[in-house]
């Protein structure tokens, strides 16, 4: 699904990202960790295509695409979908009318006030989109915005930072949703059978650092990002228990 | 008709009058449409208006006479009968096609507890042209007017409006301008009195082209105590000269108001003051103003591009929404309208 070689990237002429190499399936979930500047949220920003993050090496590949060069917006409509660390308000435009025009330009027909009330955020619609909401009610907002979008490849960032743990629980609900969970992942069937089906297995990369939201969306590896470098990989939930007895600093010893 | 060039629906004209409850339409100096359809709601030339005497004090009662601007060629007189709700508007049309130099006076009068809403829209070909409208409102007592303006000059129209308003005793007037393809020039102050629990509020939303100069400004006295005033203008610059100007005046205690002025520069070369002015003149008063000029920022523009538009797109929506386009309850076809220039006027910024 996604494949990231050798990234090097630049933010206002400071090299943040000093070579990072990441692969993520199809059907897989990712759980991406590190201490604070240490680049995971650059590096989402990067796959997501913002000209701010200039890749000076390196490449990003996306269903067998390379994509380091294509816009934000054709990263969408191939199926990226970020949920941003923060979030922006924009004033004046109704959440409603924000989230039709999102379909719109999917060529999706979606119920947007079923899934709003489903998720808690049918009385927000008439809202302007983010102004004034609470941090947590942000973060449902992201999720609301990409349940419509339906993305392939689901890119969140901390999406648990913020919210209560009954809201992480339904974050987590959302997320599966997307992913398309409760259908177990099919492994059998002729290769080429498979290759069609090979994009519905939908993938996400989640920054975590509490590692609250990975008890309801089952990660299947773990990275850890440190100073622009991916130092140790593994299985997300020990890489956790290891940080939280040791901190980061057992990690780098991990490489 | 005589209209040549000039798409009428853009403006919020319905030639056919689906629900609308009268229409007035001048083209230069001439009356091309005047008639009503729904009883208790009247819609005359001005002209034939104040040869009567019962009509004829309204003029020159909200502004002050100005001889200097000359004789008016027409205009429109509406009135309606106290306590008559008119369930459509009466929409008005005042056209520059051939003359150099269009002078009208307008008069509105909502009697006692009645209520009505004007749509007018104001355009031309695309040529020289002056347009000079006097408009006198008297909103009487527990009366509401909404009264809508749609202007669309061509590029080398120069608009200058004199706009005086009475707000009696527990009255509203609620007006929306909307303004894009400025003419070349634009000078307005409209001045509102207000009394005694009367309420006004003002939205302007003005885009301003490279060969603009817009100078506009509402003005609003608070005269009555419980008057309320709430004046919110919207200007975006795609270069072009746009002062927006706010003036609350407070004059007894107990009176209400905020001033609004926010500005969005998209293109260098633009030039956008906002210059809001409050005054009291007695304690106990309550008014406040929030002024602002600025771009748009580049997170935001990020923020949908990751929801899948592009940079164009994102801008439209982000100005579109600047602009309180679906805040303001616009006709559709303007709306569509409005999104069309936008899409224009953003692409390649
Ligand atoms: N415009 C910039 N100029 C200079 N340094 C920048 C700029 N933007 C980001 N950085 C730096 O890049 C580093 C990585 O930032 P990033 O936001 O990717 O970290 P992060 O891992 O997401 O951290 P956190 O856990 O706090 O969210 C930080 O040290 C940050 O200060
Ligand atoms: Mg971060």
């Amino acid at each position: 699904m996604l494949k990231v070689e050798n990234l090097k990237v630049e933010v206002d002429g400071k090299l943040i990202l000093k070579g990072v190499d990441l692969e993520l399936s199809p059907g897989k979930v990712v759980a991406l960790m590190g201490p604070n500047g240490s680049g995971k949220t650059t590096l989402m920003m990067t796959i997501m295509g913002f000209p701010r993050y200039k890749v000076v090496e390196g490449r990003i590949i996306f269903k067998d695409t390379d994509i380091t060069n294509l816009p934000v917006y054709e990263r969408v409509n191939l199926g990226i979908g970020l949920a941003f660390q923060r979030s922006q308000s924009i004033d004046g435009v109704a959440l409603r009318t924000f989230l039709k025009k999102i379909a719109e330009k999917r060529g999706v027909e979606v119920d947007i006030d079923g899934i709003a009330n489903e998720f808690n955020m049918g009385d927000f619609l008439d809202r302007f989109v983010n102004k004034g909401f609470s941090g947590g009610e942000q973060k449902r907002c992201e999720f609301l915005q990409l349940l419509v979008l339906n993305p392939d490849l689901l890119l969140l960032d901390e999406p648990e930072s913020g919210v209560d743990l009954d809201n992480i629980k339904l974050i987590g609900k959302a997320i599966n949703k997307i992913l398309k969970r409760e259908v177990t992942p099919q492994t059998e069937g002729t290769d080429s059978e498979r290759c069609v089906d090979k994009w519905k297995l939908k993938s996400a990369l989640i920054v975590t650092h509490t590692g609250y939201i990975l008890d309801y969306v089952k990660a299947d590896e773990g990275y850890v990002l440190i100073d622009g470098r991916i130092v140790c990989k593994g299985n997300p939930y020990e890489i956790l228990k290891i940080v939280e007895k040791y901190g980061y600093r057992r990690c780098e010893r991990c490489v | 008709m005589r209209v040549k060039s000039v798409d009428l629906k853009k403006v919020g004209f319905d030639e056919r009058e689906v629900d609308r409850s009268g229409s007035y339409m001048q083209v230069d100096s001439e009356v091309v449409k005047c008639g009503v359809k729904e009883p208790g709601v009247y819609v005359i030339p001005t002209k034939k208006a104040i040869e009567c005497d019962e009509y004829r004090k309204y003029l020159w009662k909200a502004l002050k006479e100005d001889p200097s601007l000359g004789d008016f060629s027409n205009g429109y007189f509406i009135i309606t009968e106290p306590g008559k709700k008119a369930i459509f508007p009466v929409q008005t049309c005042l056209l520059i096609e051939d003359s150099n130099i269009q002078h009208v006076h307008n008069i509105i009068v909502v009697e006692e507890d009645s209520e009505l809403t004007v749509v007018t829209g104001c355009s031309s070909v695309p040529r020289k042209g002056t347009h000079i409208g006097v408009s006198e409102f008297y909103v009487k007592k527990r009366g509401k007017l909404h009264f809508m303006m749609i202007h669309m000059w061509g590029e080398e129209v120069e608009v200058y409006p004199r706009t005086g308003v009475i707000v009696e005793e527990g009255a509203t007037y609620v007006s929306d301008y909307v303004c894009f393809k400025p003419g070349a020039k634009i000078k307005a102050y409209p001045t509102i009195y207000v009394d005694r629990g009367g309420t006004v509020v003002v939205n302007s939303m003005v885009m301003v082209s490279e060969t603009s100069n817009i100078d506009l400004g509402t003005r609003v006295y608070l005269k009555g105590k419980g008057a309320r005033a709430e004046i919110v203008s919207r200007s975006v610059s795609f270069g072009g000269v746009s002062i927006t100007r706010g003036h609350l005046v407070a004059e007894v205690p107990g009176v209400k108001g905020h001033l609004e002025c926010k500005g969005l520069i998209l293109k260098d070369g633009s030039i956008v003051s906002a210059i809001p002015e409050l005054e009291a003149r007695t304690r106990d008063v309550d008014l406040t103003h929030e002024a602002a000029v600025g771009k748009i920022s580049e997170e935001e523009i990020e923020y949908l591009m990751a929801r899948g538009f592009t940079p164009e797109e994102a801008q439209s929506i982000i100005v579109r929404g600047f602009l309180n386009v679906d805040v303001v309850n616009l006709p559709e076809s303007l709306k569509e309208e409005i999104d069309k220039f936008l899409e224009l006027t953003t692409e390649g910024i």
